[in-house]
């Protein structure tokens, strides 16, 4: 089993150091996290202030929000870089000639990116918005902790499920991107998991006839169902139907993947690009 | 061939080179103004739940919001050779290509890529435009339309010089830096509020420092008669968009010093 | 009057040192070292109109540091050059507008266009009136033989098709001037010899000087006379080509295919350097002993199928020459 995953293990560690070693884009990439959400959660402030009471609260709100920007590296913004100029350069054949299953091998990319990326980010991002704002007196702009340790395990399943599910979304990309032979094929997928994660508005505060939709879609699985796990909004039985939901669209995605990606490569073996 | 007409060429290529597989391009386009209108009925449904934002109601916020979407659009449109500098230009090497034409950079990286599927965000920031107007029934004067388009041409040198900014920044750290994303977007973002909304260092910051409100927030609340509200006299109002334009020629001068630094240590 | 003239040409780099592993990656993070790579060091040559120069060297020996310094992309740390009258990094745009560049396995050229509109997309660049425009696109095309592929997008050509219009766009202008960097690499052997006749027409024909770098010494023997050696960013040697294997190899080869099995045993003037089945290959100094006496030695002692002289093999020579300057691979 270790001889099996050792592929896929040695491609995690050299994406961890690869980045590593770009210090100046993960300090930028913090401070664009903190600067949007501070914007944000003014907004939702200045909202607030007129209409207090709303399915979640504004605290609850600001914690989203915060949760929203640290974790962003989970989100599948697009296709995977390598993958793309793979594509442009034609040399996508040689993703061929690895000897490992290519969407197995895609998907550990992706975690990897995504986890990797998101380790550097989220840790300094909760030190200043969960520990250093109240410290300093800042208290309700804070970024909150779970209140149960059930919510926090919850979470804790919730996010990783997340994390599958956006990688999935990424390797569906990168065969988009393959499939259609240019980089542009995974355009649209930004646009996309923007409004339905909930990044723009939390789900919770979208029209009331829009609710059942908006929480079996799936995207909601990347953001907005585990963030209202981690503060209780879902609890219970309606956690689990959260779960539930995310677990079946990691399921179609990587499915869907696996049979997508072999009629591209009977393609590709055909045409030869 | 002139420099501007060397870009409207390398425009037409960019264009014939997408229409390619028309379906395609037209499905791209028609997903951005999905998606972007998608957005504005985020903001719609923020104010269908709250009503107002500190005395602002919706169709007055749809102003602003329509003029930083057509602002940000077009320049979104036409410097993704900037956005992509770090990894399609500077990474590969391919700016010495640039350097070796006898033409400007920013001519080639302007025609490079040059990002139709905007036009998805520019037809939403006019319908939100067109929403607002429809809305707010307040009398269109030609100095109030004046206004608004010179509001507008501000904010699009203002991001513009965000873009080249961004790009400069790729001659030392190579990759795509997402810290302007959020200068870019984020500064949409912010904007499409009117800026009395944030806290006051805020506020000052997108005054002094990106002065975003300056090629939005003032001209546009002028427009709409609250020049009061934004704290400044009517006629300020029709100045202020100069500073989008003092940006973007600060933006040049440290693109310039970019350059310089990408000659002397090679790529 | 020289076209392009280089003195004292120097260029330092100054590179991140990475320490190795997991752990030293994190401490990269807070701590950086650098040290100092001299890619060029006090370089002078020069080169008159219509010279055809060979600019050789080991890997990272700076070739490519001096083709980019003389395109203008590259800033020297210390010393002077002009190309043509104009300082190249100085005066950019005059100066790219006058020179051709071609860099191997990177091309300028359009991914997407078909070839033809990105030559066309280079005359506007480049400001080449419509007339003259036609006139050179008709020349280059029949002697480089692309009028196939002119419909081509680029994607689709293979590499050497894509450096024969590689070539074509860096003509597009008529320079005067021509740098090719390594513009043989990767290429096979028919495209070699193509590009090889074209440059060599190019420059007996129209005089455009050409300066260029490459490893594959069958360039430099099919078409430099004067080469400079660059090892280690130090100019070793500016000369002839043959006045240098003078020098470093003096040495020539006698192959001899004996008739039958057998030891040849030794031979006067000569050493034994090879063998392969019946064929024996011998080592002399020709200023020493003369081939045709060996030559007659060795038919009078043996029944000899075939005799032949040869030069080493110019890699030889030139490996010879780096280790005698300690020129090695950076």
């Amino acid at each position: 089993m270790s001889a099996l995953a050792l592929p896929y293990l040695a491609i995690l560690r050299v994406r961890f150091q690869l980045m590593l070693q770009y210090r100046a884009a993960a300090f930028a990439g913090f401070v664009t996290q903190c600067w949007w959400g501070v914007i944000k959660i003014m907004v939702m402030a200045a909202f607030y202030a007129g209409h207090p009471h709303q399915p979640i609260t504004l605290a609850q709100a600001i914690t989203y929000t915060w949760l929203g920007q640290g974790l962003l590296g989970l989100l599948p913004w697009n296709a995977d870089t390598d993958i793309s100029e793979a594509v442009e350069s034609g040399n996508v054949a040689y993703e061929r000639l690895r000897p490992v299953d290519t969407h197995a091998l895609w998907l550990a990319r992706a975690v990897a990116q995504k986890a990797g990326g998101t380790a550097l980010r989220v840790v300094p991002m909760f030190v200043i918005a969960a520990l250093l704002f109240p410290a300093v007196g800042l208290g309700d702009w804070a970024w909150k902790l779970p209140q149960t340790a059930e919510a926090a395990a919850l979470f804790a399943i919730s996010i990783t499920l997340a994390l599958f599910l956006a990688s999935a979304s990424v390797v569906l990309l990168n065969i988009a991107v393959v499939a259609l032979k240019t980089r542009r094929a995974a355009n649209v997928a930004g646009t996309l998991v923007n409004p339905l994660s909930g990044m723009i508005v939390p789900l919770a505060l979208m029209p009331g006839w829009l609710q059942g939709f908006l929480f079996w879609q799936p995207f909601a699985g990347l953001v907005d169902i585990p963030y209202r796990i981690y503060f209780g909004n879902l609890a219970g039985g309606a956690a689990a139907a959260g779960i539930t939901a995310q677990l079946l669209w990691v399921t179609i995605f990587i499915l869907a993947g696996r049979y997508w990606l072999a009629e591209v490569w009977a393609r590709v073996d055909m045409q030869g690009s | 061939m002139g420099e501007f007409a060397l870009l409207l060429r390398f425009i037409r290529n960019g264009l014939r080179a997408q229409m390619l597989y028309p379906t395609a391009f037209l499905l791209r386009l028609v997903t951005q103004f999905t998606v972007t209108i998608v957005e504005f009925g985020g903001l719609w449904a923020l104010f269908a739940r709250f009503g107002h934002v500190r005395g602002w109601t919706f169709p007055e916020v749809a102003l602003f919001y329509g003029a930083v979407s057509v602002s940000f659009s077009l320049v979104d449109m036409s410097t993704r050779g900037f956005d992509m500098f770090g990894p399609q230009f500077v990474k590969t090497g391919a700016f010495d290509r640039v350097l070796l034409r006898p033409r400007a950079a920013t001519t080639q990286l302007m025609g490079f890529d040059f990002g139709f599927t905007s036009l998805g965000r520019l037809a939403q920031g006019l319908v939100a435009l067109a929403i607002a107007v429809a809305l707010l029934g307040i009398g269109w004067s030609a100095d109030k339309v004046a206004l608004m388009l010179w509001a507008i041409a501000g904010g699009t040198a203002l991001f513009g010089g965000i873009l080249v900014l961004q790009a400069t920044l790729a001659f030392w750290t190579v990759e795509s830096l997402e810290i302007v994303n959020t200068i870019t977007y984020g500064g949409v973002e912010a904007a499409q509020y009117p800026l009395d909304i944030y806290a006051g260092w805020f506020r000052k910051f997108l005054i002094y420092v990106i002065p975003l409100g300056c090629v939005v927030y003032f001209p546009v609340a002028t427009v709409l008669g609250r020049s009061a509200t934004a704290g400044i006299p009517a006629w300020a109002g029709a100045l202020t968009p100069l500073a989008g334009f003092a940006f973007l020629a600060l933006a040049f001068g440290a693109w310039r010093i970019g350059i310089r630094h990408y000659t002397s240590t090679g790529s | 009057m020289a076209q392009i003239r280089v003195e004292n040409l120097s260029k330092t780099y100054r590179v991140a040192v990475r320490d190795p592993g997991l752990a030293g990656a994190a401490r990269g993070l807070f701590r950086r070292r650098h040290r100092d790579v001299a890619a060029l060091d006090d370089v002078s040559f020069s080169l008159e109109p219509g010279e055809l120069l060979g600019l050789i060297g080991p890997n990272g020996a700076g070739k490519s540091t001096t083709i980019k310094i003389l395109s203008g992309i590259l800033r020297p740390s210390a010393g002077r050059c002009t190309v043509g009258g104009l300082v190249p990094w100085e005066q950019r745009i005059a100066h790219v507008a006058r020179i051709g560049v071609v860099f191997g396995q990177r091309s300028q050229l359009w991914w997407d266009l078909p070839v033809v509109e990105s030559l066309e997309l280079l005359r506007d660049i480049y400001r080449v009136e419509q007339a003259q425009f036609a006139r050179t696109l008709e020349q280059l095309v029949g002697l480089l033989k692309i009028a196939p592929v002119l419909d081509t997008p680029l994607r689709q050509l293979s590499l050497g098709q894509r450096m024969r219009c590689e070539i074509a766009a860096a003509l597009i202008h008529s320079p005067a001037i021509l740098f090719l960097d390594e513009p043989t690499i990767g290429l096979d052997a028919v495209s070699k010899l193509a590009l090889r006749d074209f440059v060599k027409t190019l420059n007996r024909d129209e005089g455009v000087t050409v300066l260029l770098t490459t490893h594959d010494m069958h360039d430099i023997e099919a078409l430099a006379r004067r080469v400079i050696i660059i090892g280690n960013g130090k100019l070793l040697r500016d000369s002839s080509f043959e006045s240098m294997r003078a020098e470093v190899l003096r040495e020539r080869r006698l192959f001899v295919d004996f008739a039958d099995d057998g030891e040849p045993g030794p031979l006067e003037g000569a050493r034994i350097v090879g063998r392969d089945g019946r064929t024996v290959e011998y080592a002399f100094d020709p200023a020493r002993i003369a081939a045709h006496t060996l030559i007659a030695r060795i038919a009078a002692a043996h029944d000899v199928a075939d005799i032949r002289v040869e030069d080493p093999k110019i890699e030889e020579v030139i490996a010879r020459f780096y280790a005698l300057h300690g020129a090695v691979a950076a």
